[in-house]
C-alpha cells in the first residue's frame, strides 16, 4: 500500500543501519514511548540491526498496559450489572483485574462487546434505548479526540443511555516522571508520531530544553524508526538536545487543532494512577462537569473503588525502561499472552507480548546453554 | 459529523472526517479508531523517501 511499502524497503533499511553504525562512537540508551513503535522495533529486529552500542528501552506508551488496576475493577463491576452492554477495545478484555477480567464476565453471561471505534458504542446505544451502554475509553492523546466526539455527539443527540468509563492518559507527564527519576538511563527519546499528530510537539520542546535530552518525533514503519534513531544518534554525538520531526508526512509543530479543540471541549486534565507506575500529577483526562451525565463512574456509583497493585510481575520496571521483559522470572513460562500476569503481556502493543511473539526463542547474550 | 469511505489496502470502512476538514476524495489519511487524524502530506512523504534514497545512493557511491 502507498506510504507503507516504501517505508519497509529492505535495501534502504540496510543503508540506514550502516549510516547509524558509522555515526555511533559510544554507547547510547534510547527510548521509544509508543507501544506501536515497540511492536515494529521488536518485530523487525531493529535493536539487533543497529548494533550493540545502541540500547533501545521500551516506554510506557501502551494504553492497555498503563490503565490502572482500579479502573479495570470498575469496568468489571459495571459490566457485571444485568442489562448493561459494556463496549471495549478488544485488548482490554483479557487485562487482569484484582479478581477477574472482562472475558470471564462475558463468559459468565455478561454482555461485553468488542468495538473498533467509540462510534460503534454510540450506534449500540441508539439501537438499544432501554439498555445502558457503556464505552470503556482508554488511551493516550491519539484516541482522545475520537472518544471525546462520541460523548459530544451523544449529548447533542440527547442519548440518555450512553456513558463512558474514562481512563485517558497523557505522554509528556510520564516522560517527565522518567527523567526526574534518579534511576533514569534514557538519553534520547523517539516521540510518539500519532500522539504528536494530534498534539503537535511544542510540549516536547519544553522537555528537551529543560532536561537537555533530544527528541525525534518518529513514525511507525521500519524506515521511520531507523531514521529517527539516526537523527537521535547524530544529536547525541554532536551534543545537541532539540526536537526534530521525522514523521513530517503526518505531524506538524502545532498538531491537529480541530481534534484538540473537540477533546478540550469534553475533557479536562486530571491526576491519574498508572498501572505499574503509580500516581502521576496532571497526567490524564476526565470528562468535564458539563458532561457528568455521561460519566459511567458517577452513573454506576463506582468512584470509590480502589485496588492495591499486587507485586505479581516486574511490569512497573519494564514500563519505565529499567528492565527488559526477558529479565522477568515468569516471562514466557507462567506469564504468556493466554495467561497474562501483567498488562504488558496482554496487548499487542505491550513490550512483553512483543518479546513473546518475536523474541522468545532468542538466546540472551552470555546466556548459559 | 462528516464521514468518508476509506480504503485500507483491501478493506473499506467509514471514517469520521471532522478533524481533517481539508481532506478531499483521493487523499491518503491516517485513521485511528474510526477517525481520520491527519491527511498524509504527499509532498513530505515523497521528500522523506527521496532523502532516504539519496542518502542510500551517496552511501553507495562513497564506498
Amino acid at each position: 500500500m502507498k506510504y507503507l511499502d516504501e517505508y519497509r524497503d529492505p535495501a534502504l533499511a540496510h543503508r540506514l543501519v550502516a549510516e547509524i553504525r558509522r555515526s555511533v562512537t559510544r554507547p547510547w540508551v534510547l527510548m521509544e514511548i509508543c507501544g506501536g513503535q515497540t511492536h515494529t522495533l521488536v518485530k523487525y529486529g531493529i535493536e539487533e540491526l543497529v548494533g550493540p552500542r545502541i540500547e533501545l528501552v521500551h516506554g510506557p506508551g501502551c494504553p492497555v498496559c498503563v490503565t490502572a488496576l482500579e479502573i479495570v475493577d470498575k469496568a468489571i463491576v459495571i459490566a457485571s450489572i444485568p442489562d448493561v452492554i459494556f463496549v471495549s477495545y478488544g485488548d482490554m478484555l483479557r487485562v487482569p483485574g484484582s479478581h477477574s477480567d472482562l472475558f470471564q464476565i462475558k463468559a459468565a453471561g455478561g454482555d461485553v462487546r468488542i468495538a473498533y471505534s467509540p462510534m460503534d458504542a454510540l450506534r449500540l446505544a441508539r439501537q438499544n434505548p432501554q439498555r445502558p451502554v457503556i464505552f470503556f475509553a482508554v488511551g493516550f492523546e491519539t484516541t482522545a479526540p475520537a472518544n471525546a466526539t462520541a460523548v459530544w455527539q451523544a449529548k447533542r443527540e440527547g442519548l440518555r443511555n450512553f456513558s463512558m468509563l474514562v481512563s485517558h492518559v497523557l505522554v509528556p507527564p510520564a516522560i517527565r516522571l522518567l527523567l526526574d527519576s534518579s534511576a533514569n538511563r534514557v538519553q534520547g527519546f523517539i516521540a510518539p508520531g500519532h500522539v504528536c499528530t494530534v498534539m503537535g510537539y511544542e510540549e516536547y520542546e519544553e522537555l528537551a530544553a529543560r532536561y537537555k535530552v533530544p527528541f525525534v518525533v518518529g513514525g511507525f514503519e521500519p524506515l521511520d524508526l531507523l531514521e529517527a534513531i539516526l537523527l537521535l544518534v547524530r544529536q547525541l554525538e554532536e551534543g545537541r538536545a532539540q526536537v526534530e520531526n521525522q514523521y513530517v508526512r503526518s505531524v506538524s509543530r502545532s498538531g491537529n487543532e480541530a481534534a484538540r479543540r473537540r477533546m478540550m471541549e469534553v475533557f479536562e486534565v486530571v491526576d491519574r494512577n498508572w498501572r505499574g507506575i503509580g500516581p502521576i500529577a496532571q497526567s490524564g483526562y476526565r470528562l468535564r462537569p458539563e458532561y457528568a451525565a455521561f460519566d459511567a463512574e458517577r452513573v454506576f456509583g463506582v468512584e470509590a473503588i480502589s485496588a492495591p497493585e499486587p507485586p505479581e510481575c516486574i511490569s512497573a520496571l519494564v514500563l519505565q525502561g529499567l528492565k527488559k521483559p526477558v529479565d522477568c522470572p515468569v516471562f514466557g513460562t507462567r506469564c504468556t499472552p493466554s495467561t497474562p500476569m501483567g498488562a504488558p503481556m496482554v496487548s499487542s502493543e505491550g513490550a512483553c507480548a512483543a518479546y513473546y511473539r518475536y523474541r522468545r526463542h532468542a538466546t540472551p547474550v552470555g546466556a548459559q546453554a | 459529523m462528516r464521514f468518508g469511505t476509506v480504503r485500507f489496502g483491501g478493506v473499506t470502512r467509514q471514517a469520521c472526517l471532522d478533524f481533517v476538514p481539508e481532506a478531499q476524495c483521493g487523499d491518503y489519511v491516517i485513521v485511528h479508531v474510526g477517525f481520520a487524524i491527519s491527511r498524509v502530506d504527499a509532498e513530505e512523504a515523497e521528500r522523506t523517501y527521496r532523502l532516504l534514497e539519496e542518502m542510500g545512493v551517496l552511501e553507495e557511491d562513497g564506498g
